[in-house]
């Protein structure tokens, strides 16, 4: 057998099983894309209730001077909590996020702020470790499967610093949006000091006149974070979505380059085998001819 | 007679939602009740409380409900739990379980706040499923 060709069956071979591999990852991910969806959705009517209660407390209160709703005359650091993945295979996805963190900061630093990264993800965490960049929160291991534990967690490292005197300012949050199954848009917003995003459709007439106990002020107090909690969960949660919508358009298209490159590679390796048998004949030919000229030379 | 629309919902998913005649809940300053009609109030509840929904004909629905809080307007009642379970859906065996060990490490370290949060919300798990403790 030819060297070519023995050369051309290994590369099939390899490439072969890369797309076994790439063909599955593509299976994994959209089967938990539909299962990150259901997430999703199962979330949805808490947080527009959380949403309808903070509006209700805050159209009810006329000065709302808590320390979270108070923007800082003269913000001097911001806290910029990054949401990455933990695996890579996901095609542009982190690499997205971070160029938009990335502009972010510099919009900050234009400001004339000290940028503080918070980082979700083993690959935001890698990417900044790499660069030698301090980070002031690190969580990983549950970027495609998010809990409501790992959203408090990093909410309340979040408020803490916020609240503590050389703390954080503002907090920026970097995600990326889940629009549909094709579409995944990276998401920059400020989520403290806190604006409170109205529900879609404003109440109608008047909000009626809430009661509270046990005073409008311990409500906000508790309701505030975990108003913040149900935000960044959401973050999470949309995050895991697209990581997996991103992951398998990215396999999807690995195993569509493989499966050509198995075609080319076939072809060749067909032409080779061609050429190799033409050439045998040809020498056989050849060899024949030669003895019987050599027959007929004695006669 | 008007009825209540409920909806108990925890950050992971929509607990149970239906009409009711009543809702009994522990905010920080005591029990209180709603019935049809109530004035809109919003309320924090207490670690380790129980829920209960008077449904008349359908019988009572009786949750644990961990923190969080209930707002009431318009005769639409909502129970906003960080972490919430049905009374039915308890695993009785493993709530006992865990107020065991919670109060064995109350036992051991009196500050340990963990442990008296655990026991609080073992003890409220097993009074949802109908337990004594």
């Amino acid at each position: 057998m030819g060297a070519q060709l023995r050369l051309l069956r290994r590369r099939i071979k390899s490439v072969k099983s890369t797309a076994k591999i790439t063909r599955a990852q593509e299976l994994i991910a959209s089967s938990r894309i539909v299962k990150a969806q259901q997430r999703m959705q199962a979330a949805v009517p808490y947080e527009r209730e959380i949403t309808h209660a903070v509006s209700a407390v805050l159209s009810n209160t006329t000065n709302v001077d808590h320390p979270l709703t108070v923007a800082k005359e003269q913000p001097a650091t911001a806290g910029v909590l990054i949401v990455t993945s933990d695996r890579g295979f996901a095609g542009g996805y982190n690499a997205n996020i971070l160029r938009e963190a990335e502009a972010l900061k510099g919009h900050l630093v234009g400001r004339g702020l000290t940028v503080k990264p918070y980082v979700v993800g083993r690959k935001g965490l890698t990417w900044h470790r790499f660069r030698g960049r301090e980070m002031f929160g690190e969580w990983d291991g549950f970027s495609d499967n998010p809990s409501y534990g790992n959203a408090k967690e990093i909410a309340g490292a979040l408020i803490t610093a916020f609240k503590a005197e050389d703390g954080i300012d503002e907090i920026h949050i970097v995600y990326t949006g889940f629009v549909s199954m094709l579409t995944q848009n990276v998401i920059v917003k400020r989520i403290l000091p806190l604006e409170v995003e109205e529900a879609e459709t404003p109440p109608e007439g008047i909000p009626p006149y809430y009661e509270f106990e046990p005073t409008a002020g311990d409500v906000l107090d508790s309701l505030l974070p975990r108003y913040i909690e149900s935000r960044i969960y959401n973050a999470l949660l949309q995050s895991a979505a697209s990581e997996h919508a991103a992951r398998r358009r990215a396999m999807k298209s690995a195993t569509d380059n493989a499966n050509e490159l198995i075609r080319v590679f076939t072809q060749q390796m067909n032409q080779a085998r061609q050429a190799e048998i033409t050439q045998e004949i040809s020498e056989i030919v050849g060899g024949a001819n030669a003895l019987a000229d050599a027959a007929a030379g004695k006669e | 007679m008007a009825k209540l629309r409920v909806g108990v919902v925890s950050p992971e998913r929509e607990i149970w939602t239906g009409e009711a005649d009543m809702v009994i809940a522990k905010t920080v300053d005591g029990e209180i009740g709603i019935m049809p009609n109530h004035a809109p109030v919003l309320g924090v509840l207490v670690e380790g409380g129980v829920l209960r929904v008077k449904r008349g004909d359908g019988g009572d629905l009786v949750a644990a409900v961990h923190g969080g809080f209930i707002s009431v307007a318009d005769n639409d009642v909502s129970i906003l739990a960080e972490a919430a379970e049905l009374g039915s859906e308890v695993d009785v065996a493993r709530a006992k379980d865990a107020l065991q060990r919670a109060q064995a490490s109350i036992e051991a370290d009196q500050e340990d706040a963990d442990a008296r949060l655990q026991a609080k919300r073992a003890a409220a798990r097993l009074r949802a499923a109908g337990e004594e403790v």
